[in-house]
């Protein structure tokens, strides 16, 4: 049985119309693991002996375990982010002779298979040599091994459990941040001592491998609490049929002063309110706001003026990011509709566009306080804002014509709780990191201001020739006409 | 009003459509009739240019539809329910099409406030969004949405599916309306033979995408067709 589910996600991923993107992200994808476990393998190598340095005192052993706390916070939240139970379509299963148990456990062991589950091995298993070889109790480093992998697995099941939970709330990632930021300050501000405690407990259970039995009760204990929250959503009527919610009734009238392109507008703004994963890139803007305030006050950044640009882009194009790189998939169900309907593409553009760029203007007024930290900055963040009105807008509208995965706004997919993985992450990167590097080659080689300088002319440009490039992306789309509503009209 | 010419279809080797010649005059009540697989869906599709033909083309009101974009203000359809908008409610969803067609809300509303009947109070004032109504009547808002805006020739594909016996009835009446008094050129599928000989005044039968009748409805249209699909023909 495990055999077939195997094949039908096989067949699911080769098969869906979206395959050639798929490979290539995946590609890069696959790049990015590999640096990964780089990074991994040479901590893994290298902490012994740096921590035989910088700490000749301590035992590196009892040291490693100190930063175990620190490594499993980091964990779920970058797993909360980046990891997703893998989907399945269960649906057409349901009434085929096969158990929902079984169903189940296919799916969570599935994830147990994960790379975030592999990566820590690459560190340990270096680090848990290097000890052996340094002639630690060789029975000890076995145990603490294996409580690691126990510890990652209660990590991989922990992260569901929390997805899962806050998957019912608005502001998805809150819970996650709340419950990993209030470990740390419990920590740091001493009230209570996890790390240490922690640590304590890795080497207890170390040097009596029959402790072993209370990291596996826990592991136990979250996966049956997985198994028993799937199992619930495998009926029709919970949540693989969506709820019926209340109405929100607004017209949205204000927006008629744009002209033609009101009733897209309209439209746009009724996607962004009533769907919970268009909704979820509105949230971000909060999130994307803040981000700021990792590097400013930081006095260490200080003088890194290419960071300014950086944040700019960030701060002021993080909706346009976030909503821009799923343009015209937002509106794949109704696709063919709007295709047969007395619409020109250039209004629909146009009404996306616009929402863009309002959506910089307002984020970069939103931004001015940044200004407390320094002129450059309002200056950065300014010239950041033309550059994305006048490039990146562009630049994504362009790329959406390559667009050819659907996304499903009225019903996700059964065990996917946000929707979003590390690919949207990855398109972002050259939106954000090719400005800032234009900004700090013209920042090195001459100044700060000839640097803004630039950034604001190449988006005056693209300013100037919008009717021009707004002309020749119509034309993209054009082209691509037949090839999106064929692949909007697949599921996969 | 629409004329097909040497239309073909094919996926890799494999032809799906393939009509020769076919005239539709303005105003007809027109029927398409077939089994599964006979290219129904593919031939209207093709009408409205949503996948590219093979060879050939088809002409609405002499404009060639996969050249120019201009035969779409007077053509309305409503194919499957990937036509609706999930997250609007229906008012709203009629007031956007209203919007594209050049109708303002008080056209819509005129317009829509006639089929109340049609709609069985299950429609409007509902504060649900589309997505949350049942099929039935998701069906029957996206129908009465491709009558918004006047439209010269209106497509419908298996209309009559999932509707309750009540509103099938409604919907002969309003479709013979459409055809007979305002000139109307309405093109429909269905795999329902009585329904389709009660409305249309020609009815054309595909098979593996060829035409293989083309009948002006009569008394006797039914048997002949019943006869057809039986395999047991009256020669």
């Amino acid at each position: 049985m495990i055999k077939r589910f195997l094949d039908l996600e096989w067949k699911q991923f080769t098969r869906s119309a979206s395959f050639g993107k798929s490979v290539a992200l995946k590609i890069v994808m696959a790049f990015f693991a590999l640096y990964f476990v780089a990074m991994f393998l040479i901590v893994g190598i290298a902490m012994y002996p740096l921590l035989k340095k910088v700490f000749p005192e301590s035992d590196p052993f009892v040291m490693f375990n100190g930063f175990i706390f620190f490594w499993i916070l980091g964990d779920l939240v970058i797993r909360f982010f980046f990891q997703k139970l893998p989907v399945m379509s269960v649906k057409p299963l349901l009434t085929l002779p096969i158990k929902r148990s079984k169903v189940v456990n296919f799916v969570l062991g599935k994830s147990a298979l994960s790379f975030f589950n592999f990566l820590p091995l690459f560190a340990i298993v270096p680090f848990g040599i290097t000890l052996i070889l340094k002639d630690y109790n060789v029975s000890v480093v076995l145990v603490w091994m294996l409580t690691i992998v126990l510890i990652t697995l209660i990590n991989n099941f922990l992260n569901f459990i929390i997805e899962s939970l806050s998957a019912k709330t608005e502001l998805s990632f809150l819970p996650i941040i709340l419950f990993a930021g209030s470990l740390f300050a419990l920590n740091h501000f001493k009230i209570i001592n996890i790390a240490e405690a922690l640590s304590v407990g890795i080497q207890a259970v170390s040097n009596n491998p029959l402790l072993l039995i209370v990291p596996i009760l826990v592991l136990v204990g979250l996966y049956f609490y997985n198994f028993k929250i799937l199992r619930e959503k495998l009926f029709l009527d919970s949540s693989l049929k969506t709820k019926a919610e209340a109405v929100n009734a607004s017209s949205f009238e204000w927006t008629k002063k744009f002209g033609d392109i009101a009733p897209f507008m309209q439209l746009d703004l009724k996607l962004l309110w009533r769907n919970k994963r268009p909704k979820s890139a509105v949230w971000m803007v909060f999130f994307g706001l803040l981000y700021g305030l990792f590097f400013y006050p930081n006095p260490m950044y200080q003088d890194k003026e290419f960071l300014f640009a950086f944040v700019g882009i960030f701060v002021t194009g993080i909706f346009l990011i976030n909503f821009g790189q799923f343009i015209p998939a937002w509106d794949s169900g109704y696709y063919k509709m709007l295709m047969s309907q007395n619409i020109k593409y250039k209004q629909y553009l146009k009404s996306k566009y616009t929402l863009m760029t309002l959506s910089v203007i307002i984020l970069f007024v939103l931004s001015i306080p940044y200004v407390y930290f320094g002129w450059k900055i309002l200056l950065a963040h300014f010239a950041a804002a033309v550059y994305n009105i006048g490039v990146n807008t562009y630049v994504i509208l362009l790329g959406g014509s390559f667009n050819r995965k659907k996304i499903d706004l009225s019903q996700r997919a059964a065990f996917n709780f946000q929707g979003t993985g590390a690919v949207q992450w990855i398109i972002g990167l050259p939106l954000m990191l090719l400005p800032m590097g234009i900004f700090a080659i013209f920042n090195f080689a001459f100044n700060f201001e000839i640097g803004i300088l630039v950034l604001i002319l190449l988006g005056v440009i693209g300013i100037i020739f919008h009717q021009k490039i707004m002309k020749f992306i119509t034309n993209r789309y054009l082209a691509s006409k037949y090839k999106m509503i064929d692949a909007f009209d697949q599921d996969n | 009003m629409i004329t097909t010419t040497n239309l073909t279809k094919k996926y890799n080797a494999n032809q799906v459509l393939n009509i020769e010649s076919l005239e539709i005059p303005k105003g007809q009540s027109f029927g398409l009739v077939g089994n599964n697989g006979a290219g129904k869906t593919t031939y209207f599709s093709l009408l409205l240019d949503l996948i590219q033909p093979t060879t050939g083309s088809i002409k609405n009101n002499n404009i060639q539809v996969n050249l120019s974009e201009d035969w779409k203000p007077f053509t309305a359809s409503f194919i499957d329910e990937s036509f609706l908008i999930g997250y609007l409610t229906a008012e709203e969803y009629f007031y956007f099409i209203g919007e594209l067609r050049g109708q303002n809300k008080a056209d819509v509303d005129a317009l829509v406030a006639t089929f109340e009947d049609f709609f069985h109070g299950e429609i409007l004032g509902q504060k649900k969004y589309l997505r949350d109504l049942s099929k039935g009547n998701q069906k029957k808002a996206g129908i009465v949405a491709a009558l918004i805006g006047n439209p010269e020739v209106i497509i419908l594909d298996e209309p009559f599916a999932n509707l309750d016996p009540t509103t099938q009835i409604k919907l002969k009446q309003i479709v013979k309306d459409l055809a007979q008094e305002q000139g109307v050129t309405v093109l429909i599928s269905s795999h329902d033979l009585m329904h389709i000989t009660d409305v249309c005044e020609r009815i054309v039968v595909l098979e593996k995408g060829e035409v293989v009748k083309d009948i002006v409805t009569s008394q006797a249209t039914l048997k002949e067709l019943e006869a057809h699909f039986a395999g047991t023909e009256i020669i």
